[in-house]
């Protein structure tokens, strides 16, 4: 057994105030699918004397599906979004997203709150322990170097959910469990822009469900990756349009994969009321370009990265106005 | 480690391949080491270290999971079926019969895996198509036979079983 898992204690809460308050000691972490934390612990970049398995709390695992909007429960495991019929009817783009994300064995226990609170990637960052101490470690583990960015002062790994550019797209909100009680903010909240720390959660906070409620007409996401399959995203794009009189009356284009945060696009509301034309694509390209900035954080070239993301805003939002 | 967060070991009851058993396991234990060092089930392989090449994918009540991810005490009370399960009478079944003489396997590393994928599809969909059969089995790395053989394979266990 690796060194790592050796020592830990898990807890086996039933409820989401059991975990909150197992989870407020120093050296608790939540695991659900574990897909991520377990790898990361083998590898010691992430460390736990508590795991709370919260995979066990049944009102983390509810999908509710009302008129115009849905409530997914923090705990709902990836392959039951794919495969949920009320989803699949007014969300397509979370199926669709969904599906994208690792591979079957990964999206049976992988869940939705994991996914959104998925720990920064990057090629420095995401190796063997062995591999890092060669290195010297680095900023966001053990180091003081980021060897990306060596003359920057921040961690540059890259966020790498598939669910958030979707959900961002979507205006999704997020309800969120601590000690404190319980809170809801948007999506956009939860995240900063620093690889170390992206998550603006307190120590022993849960997410407990995202909220999305419909307000566009025509959404899509599309992520490029090395392989087919059980990779993470190098770009990955959403975008959410709606159009009146064959011109855009909303539009937002929701990026993963090229920051150390998942964002929305700045700027598009000045596309309002433009129709889709060569020219308005070129802009959407170039705006997509200038705001994202990938940095070298996988073998994939960044230049690579940021030239594929804007193809991809331009392909979807061509084909979602036609 | 300190106070009451010292390790220790619970004892797990779980049902394995359809017979229960009991053991004490600690609360880091993998599945994946549970299953090959104190059940002694060493179909279930470590390909590689982070749930990338799907050779330690096993059946956790009746869904494809990676031992290698999964915490032991997780499976309390529930079932895992591995390759060796599929056994009936000392015989192979008609997926792992399919498997040989499809020539599925060649190395064999990886086959385990495959096979427990492909199971777990045969069971939810007993017809898929050659996309189904790829979509099923995109996180189960193989390194020599390139994937035409494995895909034949599954097929053929679907075709015999209409």
């Amino acid at each position: 057994m690796s060194v790592e898992l050796a020592d830990v204690v898990v807890a086996q809460p039933a409820t989401i105030e059991e975990a909150v308050a197992l989870a407020a000691d120093a050296g608790a972490r939540y695991v659900a699918g574990g897909t991520d934390l377990i790898v990361n612990m083998r590898r010691g970049v992430t460390t736990a004397a508590r795991l709370v398995d919260i995979s066990g709390i049944a009102a983390l695992k509810t999908i509710v599906v009302e008129a115009n909007g849905a409530v997914i429960g923090g705990g709902v495991e990836i392959a039951r979004l794919v495969g949920h019929d009320g989803i699949a009817r007014l969300f397509p783009v979370i199926a669709q997203a969904a599906v994208t994300i690792a591979a079957p064995a990964h999206r049976n226990v992988a869940t939705v709150g994991g996914n959104l609170c998925l720990d920064t990637r990057c090629i420095y960052y995401n190796q063997s322990e062995w591999w890092r101490r060669s290195n010297g470690w680095c900023l966001k583990n053990r180091g003081d170097t980021c060897h990306v960015a060596p003359r920057g002062e921040r961690c540059h790994a890259a966020f790498s959910g598939d669910l958030a550019p979707a959900l961002l797209a979507l205006d999704a909100e997020v309800e969120i469990a601590g000690s404190a009680g319980r809170r809801r903010m948007p999506l956009r909240d939860l995240y900063v822009e620093d690889g170390k720390a992206h998550l603006t959660l307190a120590p022993g906070e849960l997410l407990v469900c995202v909220r999305v409620t419909r307000k566009m007409d025509a959404f899509a996401y599309e992520k490029i990756r090395q392989r087919g399959a059980i990779d993470y995203p190098l770009a990955g794009v959403a975008v959410g349009l709606t159009m009146r009189e064959r011109r855009i009356a909303d539009l937002r284009i929701g990026l993963t994969g090229l920051a150390s945060y998942p964002f929305l696009a700045a700027g598009l509301e000045n596309l309002v009321g433009r129709e889709v034309d060569d020219d308005l694509l070129k802009e959407i390209d170039r705006a997509v370009q200038r705001q994202a900035q990938p940095m070298r954080t996988t073998l994939a070239a960044a230049h690579y990265r940021r030239l594929a993301a804007a193809a991809v805003a331009r392909r979807l939002v061509a084909r979602l106005a036609a | 480690m300190h106070g009451s967060a010292r390790p220790r070991k619970r004892l797990l009851r779980v049902e394995i391949n359809g017979r229960w058993r009991e053991d004490a396991v600690l609360d880091g234990a993998l599945l994946v080491d549970y299953l090959r060092e104190t059940v002694r089930l060493t179909s279930v392989k470590t390909g590689c270290d982070g749930g990338e090449c799907g050779a330690c994918t096993v059946l956790l009540d009746g869904v494809a999971v990676s031992a290698c991810l999964t915490l032991a005490v997780r499976c309390e009370g529930r079932s895992v079926e591995t390759v060796e399960g599929l056994l009936k009478q000392g015989r192979p079944s008609r997926l792992q019969q399919a498997f040989h003489e499809r020539l599925g396997a060649q190395c064999g590393f990886c086959t385990p895996g495959m096979i427990m994928a492909s199971e777990a599809l045969l069971r939810r969909n007993p017809h898929p198509s050659d996309d189904e059969i790829r979509a099923a089995l995109a996180g189960n790395l193989c390194r020599c036979t390139g994937y035409v053989k494995i895909i034949e394979s599954v097929k053929a266990a679907s075709e015999a079983s209409s």
